[in-house]
């Protein structure tokens, strides 16, 4: 795994808690502050999740408010959208992101278009985590980051934190939210570790996050890659290359305008997703770097470092050689320098 | 709603009333967009009325409804506004949706109507949710959950009535059973004799009913609701009924013989409570009359009244994408 890093959500006591147990945290403040609050899932109960995310919520709430499933992804994500249009504000966990294929017509067909549909007379105030990616051995239909999916519907809004911090605050954001949101946590990142303040702070949605501010180079990443970039960052500074880190964290609705700003001054830009490149995520960013005045401070083409467009397979030599790793993203910004 | 409301004159002109509403609705509808008036496409109930009525009177108004594709009628029977019906349908600012939803789409959530669905089976699970919250707010609310005989073959089908019966959740599953899922008819898509069968699978109980009869439906949907209320959990309640018109606007009805449609159209289930109110007593001939034109009368003047209201506007299409935050 890689090395921790810090955001720009305000900590107090430098108090050190895990990813999962900032989202824990989130969960837990935001059921006593909000009744209409309450967890469905697959394990979530006594077992305390497939991750371990839930935990202990269920002996605090209840088997009422922490509510176990059957395993029926179609029916526990409509059912969260029917509590929702009728006042409640559900958090579904679905075990893996790979999972919510099974739910996608409540996803994308109901959740996200209600709203809209009714022009305006209802919402759906619903929550959906899932953890998303690659690097646990688990292959082709456990592994799979597909955030750009979720992006490409109007109505939906997706937020992949990258940080402990990121994971409590944008989830605070997202139980509040009135829409539908889509929150993709990534797997290696449950047991890492980072300040996270133990008040109910939140991190606005659609809120870019500049991590790290360089002169040379703007890296946009996001989920584990941010972490990647942020280790890559640490290497190149020894070579003498000042790199920026972004991460939007919000990839619907996206804030362009901090990366914009960024890569104007940069003059290059190196976009890493662990998703595959064909109709990723990054190229959303790409087109929108080209598509403003930006194209014209840029000192070498957009470069985008993006997963193999292939599956995820299982050999762990394999599976590390299917997604950008540290080494990758340093050379790719070396050749960007050297190009430039 | 009394206990037997088809026994009382006034239930009996109520249910009579919107079996005709629904009925001119949807003929309005049919001839507007034969010439040309109303664009996209609809699935119309003509034939249907006795089960969307029947099932919605025996809800109270704080009670909830999920509707479908073929839901015109349900809308009409939760007490949506007609003219704000036809407004949405002939694309107006002042339609339910704002001319975002169309036919597919409508809903009234003031009425309890949660909204129809372009989604075979796409109700479904949301009504299983919305129960869930009644039931977690300890409120004493019941949903009734329209969906077609096609829907039953859809796994959302068998997720939702599944969750809602291992938490014996208030809702009253309604198969409107007419026969086809489009052009595939249920002997072809079923291997059970009935829907009502499946309800064993879930371990809760199934009923067939005489679609046709609006006393009939309103009486198992009535049982089924008490239950639900009561806290005993879900029923699946089969009405049989059939449509006189096609699936949708592009159907040549090729799939199903003209003899097979006028045996049923001989089956209307309005002309036969009319019947039946004539040989109680309840109504008389004149009270009968009255009703028909009260309703053609209504009808047009939601025509006319939508056809003069401001046409949906381009300007702040974008406005509904999110709710504001």
């Amino acid at each position: 795994m890689t090395s921790t890093q810090t955001t720009s959500a305000p900590t107090d006591t430098g108090r050190e808690i895990t990813y999962s147990e900032a989202i824990r945290e989130a969960i837990g403040q935001a059921m006593e502050a909000d009744e209409r609050v309450f967890m469905l899932g697959e394990d979530i109960g006594i077992y305390g999740g497939a991750f371990g995310v839930s935990g202990d919520l269920y002996h605090r709430f209840g088997a009422e408010r922490i509510r176990d499933t059957p395993i029926s992804e179609l029916g526990i994500v409509g059912a969260a959208v029917g509590a929702a249009l009728a006042g409640m504000r559900p958090i579904v966990e679905i075990q893996f992101s790979d999972f919510t294929n099974q739910a996608m017509d409540q996803i994308v067909n109901q959740a996200a278009k209600i709203h809209f549909m009714l022009g305006g007379a209802a919402t759906v105030p619903m929550v959906l985590r899932a953890p998303l990616g690659s690097g646990t051995g688990a292959a082709a239909q456990h592994s799979q980051s597909l955030e750009a999916w979720f992006a490409h519907v109007p109505g939906l809004k997706v937020v992949m934190p990258s940080s402990a911090a990121d994971a409590k605050g944008l989830l605070l954001s997202a139980i509040d939210d009135p829409n539908p949101v889509i929150v993709l946590e990534h797997k290696l990142l449950y047991r890492t570790s980072g300040p996270v303040p133990e008040e109910a702070v939140r991190v606005p949605l659609g809120k870019t996050n500049v991590v790290r501010r360089g002169s040379d180079l703007t890296i946009v990443a996001t989920g584990v890659m941010v972490s990647r970039s942020l280790e890559a960052a640490g290497i190149l500074a020894d070579e003498g290359v000042d790199v920026s880190v972004i991460d939007p964290r919000t990839l619907s609705p996206l804030d362009d305008a901090p990366i914009l700003e960024d890569v104007g001054r940069t003059g290059r830009v190196l976009l890493v997703q662990e998703a595959p490149g064909h109709g990723g995520f990054t190229a959303e960013i790409a087109a929108r770097i080209t598509e403003s005045p930006t194209i014209y401070r840029l000192l070498a083409p957009v470069k985008r470092l993006s997963g193999l467009n292939a599956p995820i397979p299982y050999a762990p030599q394999l599976e590390t050689a299917s997604v950008p790793q540290v080494a990758d993203i340093v050379d790719q910004a070396l050749t960007i320098m050297k190009e430039s | 709603m009394t206990d037997a409301p088809m026994a009382t004159a006034e239930a009996a002109r109520h249910a009579l009333h919107t079996m005709w509403s629904i009925r001119r609705f949807e003929e309005a509808v049919d001839d507007l967009f034969a010439r040309g008036l109303m664009h996209g496409t609809m699935h119309l109930s003509i034939g249907q009325e006795a089960s969307a009525t029947g099932v919605c009177m025996a809800l109270r108004p704080d009670d909830a409804i999920t509707s479908t594709h073929r839901g015109h009628g349900h809308c009409i029977g939760k007490g949506a506004d007609l003219t704000r019906m036809m407004a949405e349908l002939l694309a107006k600012e002042t339609g339910y949706c704002r001319g975002r939803g169309g036919s597919m789409h409508i809903a009234d959530v003031a009425t309890g109507n949660l909204g129809a669905n372009g989604i075979v089976a796409g109700g479904i699970p949301i009504a299983t949710g919305a129960a869930l919250a009644y039931r977690m707010r300890g409120e004493d609310r019941v949903v009734a959950c329209f969906f077609g005989d096609g829907a039953t073959n859809e796994g959302a089908f068998h997720e939702a009535v599944n969750l809602a019966a291992i938490w014996k959740l208030p809702v009253v599953f309604v198969c409107e059973n007419n026969k086809y899922g489009m052009s595939f008819s249920t002997e072809k898509s079923m291997a059970v004799e009935n829907i009502a069968d499946r309800a064993a699978a879930y371990g809760i109980p199934g009923v067939t009913v005489d679609g046709n009869d609006v006393s009939a439906v309103y009486e198992a949907t009535r049982t089924a609701v008490d239950r639900a209320r009561a806290g005993e959990g879900p029923t699946l309640v089969e009405n049989l009924t059939y449509r006189w018109k096609g699936h949708s606007k592009s159907d040549k009805n090729l799939y199903r013989t003209k003899e097979e449609i006028s045996e049923w159209r001989a089956l209307d289930p309005i002309l036969r409570f009319e019947h039946d109110l004539k040989e109680s007593g309840l109504l008389s001939e004149e009270d009968i009359q009255g009703i028909r034109t009260q309703a053609m009368e209504e009808m047009r003047d939601a025509v006319r009244t939508a056809n003069s209201a401001p046409d949906a506007d381009p300007s702040d299409l974008l406005d509904a994408v999110f709710a504001p935050v």
